[in-house]
């Protein structure tokens, strides 16, 4: 009895210790793993910087490590929250969860918008040193004769005659569509230049434009049956002549990139018009016409509106078109453009960042005016 | 009678409607077409003549040549030749003769000669991989022309920045959805103080246009020496389409039954184990919708690399190379053609195989604002 009184004793300490010892173990476990963890990522790291390692390694290595890295960086947190005890888990856990995301968040959107806004009120080195200048900057951006030439292609050129085109385009197309046998193959194709960089839509559009000096064999689509038709060869979007006109030759490829987009959208919502309501027209004696107007219409509003402003953000916002096609020559800047050239070309951060912040006031309404729409209709 | 009519009206309906519809589409087609016939040209061709002629057409074919020196024929005079009376001016513009023939002084005055030609059905079949082939490697390229000289053109080295592009793209779109998956599972299914406003500054966030954060990032990473690097333009994509994942996933996630989830837990699995084993398989279509969406976006961003990147040659991405290209030889077109169609051919192919995801991601909103 007294014997196994002590052997109970015994057990009882020694479970003590392995309790002690492990969690000795776990306290350094805890503290390796990160320290192990940073380390391979770090040589990672390194390893990519100096990229002089054959191609295919490079790319594998940065898929596994940028992709695996992150994968592995929640696990380690995890797994030390989940070792303290439970009411602390539970307090730290959410931080887990979201901190990565409201941290990337914060530094790259929330606190950069911050800056930019007080970067705009400084002059060309910005706060690395520059003057303070108040709203000068503000001022320049609404009487500089290239920005306002930027304002009126946004407004006029992009938000007036682009948008308007592109839905119409999509909405033609998505009616044709739905009435055809061949419904699929013709969205697809008409949806396809959505898959094609914006670089890479210049290519093919320049190509269309090419010209070439008058009495030599023209290979761009256009100059061909331009001078087919008796005309000069013609710059298209570089031809002042027509100025302001030849940025339509630029609203042309954006159409073209973007009617699938609106076409996607509008074939949905028409799908959602139901059958016996249109019949129900048609019995009445409406014709196709009526029932377009009076019924489909008024039923897609919504998505109308949504496609309308999301065209909207896009067209205020557009760059690479226009920088590859003219680099913003020829009268087609834009405000973007604009940015772009005095931020990092002419590295005048304040005027730069005063640009910025005026299209970010630009965007604001019509994005809210997008979300709250999306909101209503409830669509995810 | 009435029968007639209406059997007359659905079959003119369709016709109608479609041949609009293939008109569209035609139309809609023609540039892309265009860019993949002419990118398998031979650069001559390309040069001199439009990519439609690799359809039947009509066009003058030399049919015999005269030498005006044999002919005796004073070129700083009026010349008969086939019936055509005319000066060396117009000649050179190239005449008509009442015969259908068209008789044209080719070269210059002094050693030029005269051709016949007549206008004949013709099709420019003559293709090419050496586009391609120039435009893939990094090596030097000689081009000989028909006068025996060779050009040196160096090779555009595609094939690598196709490389930084997958290194690009792939975390830069697998990264993002993890992070904003974790949140939106934390904003939907966990309790902690301040969750309502730290969602609706998520939200907020959408309006903000990426130009606006380019500078402040770009002296951040000028600061800790991450220009150049792919951390860099993976972090800025993260950054840049986390509200919008963040968003869509939190409006998937959250409608997942509740019941399944619960009985998770009271089987005393952890939050981690329940967002691992059970949100993220249920979460695919959401998942993969996003991902297309991201995975395009990265792929074809030009302004981003453009600035995260650009101070690294050897890591430039393929729509990077493919505007140095645009600016530096705007001529090239047999190096343009097939260039754009390289860069254009992953995204082609991950559009047209997952098209499904991609318009139901688009149906859910995934348009970055």
């Amino acid at each position: 009895m007294h014997y196994m009184e002590m052997e109970q004793h015994e057990e009882r300490a020694l479970s003590a210790g392995i309790r002690v010892l492990t969690f000795v173990f776990r306290i350094a476990l805890a503290i390796a793993i990160p320290i192990i963890a940073f380390l391979v990522l770090y040589a990672g790291f390194l390893f990519l910087r100096a990229g002089n390692a054959p191609k295919w390694l490079i790319t594998v290595v940065a898929i596994v490590w940028g992709v695996g890295g992150v994968a592995a960086l929640y696990w380690i947190f995890n797994w030390i929250i989940e070792m303290l005890p439970k009411q602390w888990t539970g307090r730290l856990q959410p931080f887990v969860f979201i901190g990565p995301a409201m941290a990337i968040l914060t530094w790259y959107l929330a606190v950069p918008t911050v800056r930019t806004l007080a970067i705009s009120l400084f002059d060309r080195d910005g706060l690395a040193g520059g003057n303070f200048v108040g709203l000068s900057n503000y001022l320049a951006v609404f009487t500089d004769r290239l920005m306002r030439e930027a304002f009126r292609n946004n407004i006029f050129m992009w938000i007036l005659i682009a948008t308007p085109l592109t839905v119409v385009f999509g909405l033609l197309v998505a009616i044709l569509a739905d009435r055809s046998r061949f419904e699929r193959v013709a969205k697809s194709l008409i949806f396809m230049p959505m898959a094609i960089s914006f670089v890479g839509a210049s290519v093919i559009w320049n190509f269309i434009y090419e010209v070439k000096p008058a009495g030599s064999a023209q290979i761009g689509l256009l100059n061909a049956i331009a001078v087919g038709l008796g005309s000069k060869p013609i710059a298209w979007a570089a031809h002042t002549a027509i100025s302001p006109w030849n940025n339509l030759f630029l609203v042309i490829i954006v159409v073209w990139l973007q009617a699938g987009f609106a076409m996607v959208l509008f074939s949905a919502a028409l799908k959602g018009i139901p059958e016996e309501i249109l019949e129900a027209a048609r019995v009445d004696g409406a014709t196709e016409v009526q029932a377009f107007f009076k019924i489909m219409i008024p039923y897609i509003m919504g998505t109308i509106i949504t496609v309308t402003t999301t065209i909207i953000i896009f067209t205020l916002k557009i760059f690479d078109v226009v920088w590859v096609m003219t680099g913003g020559q020829f009268g087609t800047g834009v405000i973007a453009t604009q940015f772009y050239r005095q931020s990092f070309i002419a590295r005048n951060a304040g005027y730069g960042s005063a640009i910025a912040i005026v299209l970010l006031i630009a965007v604001i309404p019509v994005m809210i005016y997008n979300l709250r729409q999306f909101r209503q209709q409830e669509a995810f | 009678m009435t029968i007639k009519t209406s059997r007359m009206q659905r079959l003119r309906g369709p016709l109608f409607v479609n041949g609009i519809l293939a008109l569209l589409v035609l139309v809609w087609m023609i540039p892309t077409i265009g860019l993949f016939v002419s990118s398998f040209r031979e650069r001559f061709e390309l040069q001199t003549s439009g990519w439609w002629t690799i359809f039947p057409h009509r066009e003058w074919v030399n049919v015999a040549t005269i030498d005006p020196r044999e002919q005796g024929l004073d070129a700083t005079g009026l010349m008969e030749v086939e019936g055509v009376t005319a000066t060396f001016e117009e000649l050179r513009e190239g005449v008509e003769s009442p015969s259908g023939k068209r008789i044209q002084w080719v070269g210059n005055r002094r050693i030029g000669r005269i051709e016949v030609q007549e206008r004949q059905w013709a099709v420019n079949w003559s293709f090419t991989l050496g586009n391609y082939k120039q435009v893939l490697q990094g090596k030097d390229f000689e081009y000989r022309h028909a006068d025996g000289t060779v050009e040196v053109i160096p090779g555009d080295d595609f094939s690598s920045a196709l490389f930084n592009s997958i290194a690009v793209a792939i975390p830069s779109t697998v990264i993002p959805i993890l992070i904003a998956a974790f949140a939106a599972y934390g904003f939907a299914w966990m309790k902690f103080p301040g969750r309502r406003i730290l969602f609706i500054l998520v939200v907020a966030l959408l309006v903000i246009p990426l130009q606006i954060a380019l500078v402040p990032i770009l002296s951040d990473y000028a600061k800790l020496k991450l220009n150049g690097t792919f951390l860099a333009i993976w972090l800025a994509h993260t950054g840049f389409g986390l509200p919008l994942a963040t968003y869509l996933l939190f409006n998937y996630i959250s409608t997942l039954p509740r019941e399944t989830l619960e009985s998770a837990f009271i089987d005393g699995a952890s939050h981690f184990t329940v967002f691992l084993k059970l949100i993220l398989p249920l979460s695919v279509p959401a998942l993969a919708s996003f991902a297309i969406f991201q995975f395009l976006w990265v792929w074809n961003d030009y302004l981003v690399a453009l600035i995260f990147l650009g101070g690294n040659p050897n890591f430039e991405v393929v729509t990077m190379r493919l505007a140095g290209i645009v600016g530096d030889r705007g001529q090239d077109w047999h190096l343009l053609t097939s260039a754009a169609f390289v860069t254009m051919l992953l995204p082609l192919a991950v559009f047209f195989s997952l098209q499904r995801y991609f318009v139901r991601g688009l149906l859910a909103g995934s348009v970055k604002g």
